[in-house]
């Protein structure tokens, strides 16, 4: 039987995401990144006691406008652009794991901050390429790895330190999760991925690192339109493919 | 109180820029970072890493119209395709940052120790902060190039001699452009290279807290 990896509604795809599951939602910080609609699938599904795993918990809707309006010189975002703060301020976030955890500066925060003050949510705080390499680790099946990043800062706190020739290391524990909710530009039936520009990113590392993978695609395109040397992502790291709504992709 | 004129930050951004080396890989922070990219030294090719994975990146665009969504520098700015540029993941290009291929950073700074301790990711009761790549950037470039204003906003210095903020990396910076001077971090401590024109080392002194060692051939930053 052909393996078809596409499915047909993007509500259905998530249907099977439970409350207190972990999510890895690839993003860094622009509207490129995130996989948006299934987003906004999962808030309106409304599980809740999640763990999300992301470069940021999010401007959300609160401050995507705030940006929109401070970058309007440089770039017209679009409409549909959410993150996710958007589950942040839908009150479905109970702990994140991200780099970069708060607003613009100290007068424009996020909702995440806001609800971290009034500890409705837990936050761990982890170095970028921390974060990304524990999410590979993740996905190659290393329970635990050793990096200079973060010796002499609030960041060795609690961790197990080792010294290899003559410097010393920090231990880093891999990041899995249930469900990494991706982004890329194309895929086929099989689930090779290709992605545009800098909006791989996080998407390529989370990739395979969770027990399942959903890519959220701008188009899928026939076995072998893919050239097997310019794939980024082989099929075997993605479990779903839906793609993007076309006539709402456009709207703006 | 000194009152004299500070160099504003496209001439900060000018004079970092003056020490990118033919063929290096720079990273640039956000901020002063990212305009460093327009003054590349005529006749010297540099590559630029962003840490959302892209290597030899073109300069920001000037307007929407020539923007991409799915291309931008680390602090969010869309930029041009070049000729030459790759993509790759997160994850890879953290490998770059950690592996040492890097060649050099530069970030902003809210205060530099006199050993090159590194304070830039959060201020104390002003919200959570954020790391983001800075802990890794600091860490795995090959040379750490730091810009920032001399002092704060209210005068106080920002080079000092333990730093009292949270730390990003000890002993990691080794180069200080400012608004005033330039000073490289010695093992001898801090050396006073460059001092904006119409400043005195005595003046930039004061607003620094180590002692500052005047380098034999101290001269003004040539604009």
């Amino acid at each position: 039987m052909p393996i078809n990896k596409i499915i047909p509604s993007i509500d259905g795809a998530i249907s099977d995401i439970r409350d207190g599951a972990t999510i890895m939602i690839g993003y860094f910080g622009g509207p490129g990144e995130p996989p948006c609609w299934l987003i906004k699938a999962l808030a309106r599904k409304g599980v809740k006691d999640l763990t999300l795993i992301s470069n940021m918990p999010g401007w959300g809707r609160t401050l995507i406008p705030v940006f929109a309006e401070k970058m309007k010189h440089l770039i017209k975002y679009p409409s549909w652009w959410d993150d996710p703060g958007l589950l942040v301020e839908n009150g479905q976030i109970k702990k994140a794991i991200c780099s970069w955890a708060s607003g613009m500066t100290p007068s424009n925060v996020n909702d995440f901050e806001k609800r971290f003050r009034a500890n409705e949510v837990e936050l761990e705080m982890v170095p970028q390429g921390t974060l990304a390499e524990r999410i590979r680790a993740g996905k190659a099946n290393i329970p635990a790895f050793y990096v200079s990043t973060g010796v002499g800062t609030k960041a060795e706190d609690g961790k197990e330190a080792r010294v290899f020739n003559g410097k010393k290391y920090l231990l880093e524990y891999a990041l899995t999760a249930d469900f990494a909710l991706i982004h890329a530009h194309k895929a086929d039936r099989w689930g090779n991925l290709v992605y545009q520009g800098t909006s791989r990113s996080f998407n390529a590392t989370m990739a395979g690192a969770a027990r399942v993978t959903i890519a959220e695609v701008d188009e899928i395109v026939e076995l072998g339109e893919i050239d097997p040397e310019e794939v980024v992502t082989p099929a075997i790291y993605v479990d779903r493919i839906v793609v993007r709504p076309r006539d709402e992709v456009e709207k703006w | 109180m000194v009152d004299k004129t500070r160099l504003d930050e496209q001439t900060m951004a000018f004079r970092v820029a003056k020490e990118f080396q033919d063929g290096m890989v720079v990273n640039l922070g956000v901020g002063i970072g990212t305009q460093c990219m327009n003054y590349v030294p005529e006749g010297r090719e540099v590559l630029f890493h962003t840490e959302n994975g892209a290597l030899g990146l073109g300069p920001i665009v000037s307007s929407p119209e020539e923007a991409d969504i799915n291309l931008s520098n680390a602090g969010g700015q869309p930029v041009h395709r070049t000729p030459g540029m790759s993509f790759f993941s997160h994850d890879e290009s953290f490998v770059m940052i950690r592996g040492k291929h890097v060649d050099m950073v530069v970030l902003g700074a809210m205060e530099v120790s006199e050993k090159g301790d590194l304070a830039n990711w959060v201020l104390p009761g002003r919200g959570l902060g954020n790391i983001g790549g800075s802990m890794d950037l600091a860490v795995g470039a090959k040379k750490v190039v730091t810009v920032m204003t001399h002092t704060t906003r209210d005068g106080r210095p920002k080079i000092l001699k333990q730093c009292s903020l949270p730390l990003t990396a000890p002993q990691c910076v080794s180069l200080i452009v400012t608004d005033i001077a330039v000073i490289e971090v010695s093992e001898k401590g801090l050396i006073l290279k460059e001092i904006a024109p119409g400043w005195t080392p005595e003046e930039v002194q004061e607003l620094t807290e180590p002692l500052l060692i005047m380098a034999p051939d101290l001269k003004e930053i040539e604009l």
